[in-house]
């Protein structure tokens, strides 16, 4: 008998699985019930954004960052317009900087609110999926009343946003943030104390502040951890300075603790949108610069300039000058960076497109192990997957 | 005013960054220097094991975080990729990267052992242009299909791709086929000189008010 060798079982789960979140396959190495291995199989998604990028100008580039994260798309082409907005030393107008925190946070809700929900799906609860997806819809509203958009908005623009908010939209989104805590109170009474919720989620999955930076964790899993790193706070951009809000951090960085940080951070966006509501002042959301900015449609009536100026802009665009940076922002999941290699023609030589949740995908091996294969659905879950952003 | 003064301060504490890296890397990187207020070493591949090491484990740096690897083609240089790595200081908040020269073929020693996030980052990199990491645990291709042939990022490798996948309903199966497209790929040659367009001119021009911008622009277009 002791020289027998026994093979683990080879268990395939997905591509096509409501729990994987999306296309994704894992092979899982099987004792009984027990993962020892857990191999993700990625890029069923693939469609080779960072080639596509290469060989479009800068403004055509923007929509492709609509399509990596589509749950929260304006955080997305937030790190891009920074990244080119660094590149050419532009100031951005203070009005379209508060627009863009404010849509930032309205999408870091509308992110936080389809990961809780389904998360609480694959552990078994169905009731905040249907109430949080009516949550949504009135916040994608919102995109579509500034963007036109529901989903793929691009409405951030290198230089500002691309239109003012209409009138009565900031009146009515103060509206919702004043009614939204209320839901939060009633997500969290089906969901908090849950006895069930909390067997699956509590103590699975976890990971320390010094695993969580060596695997290459940011965001939500981070900070569940107990490390207070939010880059709004520690490297701040746009007006994210002038804002009051906290950070919240779990103590245990187990899938029950970044479920508690997920909540607090809606209740901290929620001030933050109050705060860009109240203190956002009159005057250009897009910086004047017309060689990077188009010119309003009326100018285009009677200014021969302005009309010379919009027809190079849409089809040579700008150029970047030549040089490297790396820029991140703290999107929804934790850290979206942009590394940016520019030859000084108006395409960029090589984008590289740095999504948190790529990190969190290869990080599932790791803590998967030794969990029952039901906790690998909780340990995803919990993770806020999405594979537009981790198959690019 | 606020936002001028933190910006002027977080450059001076980049600066103090940078020099304790060249105090405590010096005879390891080739060049140290700030670009756009960010911190850029460069070094050649055969010390950047010990320079990852070093940036991880002294206790002025402690880069604790990696948070990229990529690379970069320029197919005319004689080496032919940048490789790219995107260090984070959580402690002192601040970023640090480090490129290395790869030539084509030459092997590069896999960074895991010192950060567990460069697995899937090496393999990605192997995947997207070809280049070899020795050590790395299992160095397989990540993104593209299975049985890919090729490293799609490179810049030698068409848009379009070569091959295409279509369901056959004859032979029932899937099937792999060279690709054909039905109009060719149209890139136009946007790349004429316009006023200002062209090198640097454009960071020039941003600085300057919004109105001379447009005067000037108007009596070049009128002249």
């Amino acid at each position: 008998m002791g020289d027998m060798q026994i093979r683990p079982l080879t268990l395939n789960f997905g591509p096509q699985h409501p729990a994987a979140h999306g296309v994704l396959r894992l092979v899982l190495e099987m004792d009984g019930e027990v993962i020892e291995r857990a191999d993700p199989h990625i890029g069923l998604l693939h469609r080779g954004t960072e080639k596509l990028i290469e060989n479009k100008t800068y403004l055509q580039a923007l929509p492709y960052f609509d399509r990596l994260d589509y749950v929260s798309p304006m955080n997305q082409e937030h790190a891009w317009a920074l990244a080119i907005e660094k590149a050419l030393h532009i100031e951005v107008p203070e009005r379209g900087q508060y627009i863009r925190v404010l849509y930032c946070e309205i999408g870091r809700v509308l992110n936080h609110l389809l990961n809780l929900t389904t998360f609480a799906i694959d552990v078994g609860a169905i009731t905040p999926l249907l109430w949080g997806f009516e949550e949504r819809e009135t916040l994608m509203e919102f995109y579509e009343r500034a963007s036109g958009a529901r989903l793929h908005a691009a409405y951030f623009r290198p230089g500002g946003v691309h239109q003012d908010l209409p009138d009565g939209l900031a009146e009515d989104i103060l509206a919702w943030a004043d009614r939204f805590p209320s839901f939060i109170d009633d997500l969290e009474t089906l969901l908090t104390e849950n006895r069930i919720f909390k067997q699956r989620t509590v103590d699975i999955g976890i990971l320390d502040t010094e695993e969580a930076l060596g695997l290459g964790m940011t965001g939500v899993v981070l900070r569940a951890t107990g490390l207070p790193w939010d880059l709004r706070k520690s490297q701040p951009y746009d007006v994210y300075e002038k804002m009051d809000f906290d950070v919240p951090v779990g103590k245990t960085g187990d899938c029950y603790a970044r479920y508690l940080v997920r909540i607090e951070e809606m209740r901290q966006s929620l001030r933050i949108i109050r705060q860009a509501i109240e203190q956002m002042p009159d005057g250009p959301v897009l910086a004047q610069n017309h060689k990077i900015t188009p010119p309003r449609r009326a100018e285009m009536k009677t200014s021969m300039e302005a009309l010379i100026q919009h027809f190079k802009l849409y089809t040579e665009g700008f150029h970047v000058p030549a040089g490297d940076s790396y820029t991140a922002v703290e999107a929804p999941k934790g850290e979206f960076g942009v590394y940016l290699v520019a030859d000084g023609t108006n395409k960029p030589w090589r984008c590289r497109l740095r999504g948190p949740g790529y990190y969190f995908m290869a990080a599932v091996d790791y803590m998967s192990r030794g969990h029952m294969l039901a906790d690998s659905v909780a340990i995803i879950g919990s993770l806020d997957i999405v594979f537009g952003e981790i198959d690019r | 005013m606020d936002t001028a003064d933190s910006r002027q301060m977080e450059h001076s504490r980049t600066a103090a960054f940078l020099g304790v890296i060249e105090a405590s890397l010096s005879d390891l990187v080739l060049a140290a220097d700030i670009h756009n207020g960010e911190i850029v070493l460069r070094a050649e591949l055969a010390k950047v094991a010990d320079i990852l090491l070093a940036l991880r484990d002294t206790q002025t740096l402690e880069c604790r975080q990696l948070t990229d690897i990529t690379a970069v083609d320029w197919p005319e240089r004689p080496a032919r990729f940048d490789l790219v790595w995107q260090l984070l200081s959580v402690r002192y908040n601040q970023r640090v990267r480090l490129i290395a020269e790869v030539e084509e073929g030459e092997i590069v020693p896999s960074s895991v052992p010192v950060f567990a996030s460069a697995n899937w980052a090496e393999r990605e990199v192997w995947d997207m242009f070809g280049i070899f990491f020795s050590g790395h645990p299992d160095l397989r291709r990540l993104l593209t299909d299975y049985g890919f042939e090729g490293h799609p990022l490179r810049k030698d490798f068409p848009l379009t791709g070569h091959v295409e996948v279509r369901y056959d309903d004859t032979q029932r199966r899937v099937v792999y086929q060279p690709v054909q497209l039905v109009q060719e790929y149209r890139d136009f040659d946007f790349l004429s000189p316009w006023e200002g367009m062209l090198g640097d001119g454009i960071s020039g021009e941003a600085a300057e008010p919004v109105d001379e911008a447009g005067s000037k622009e108007g009596g070049s277009a009128n002249g």
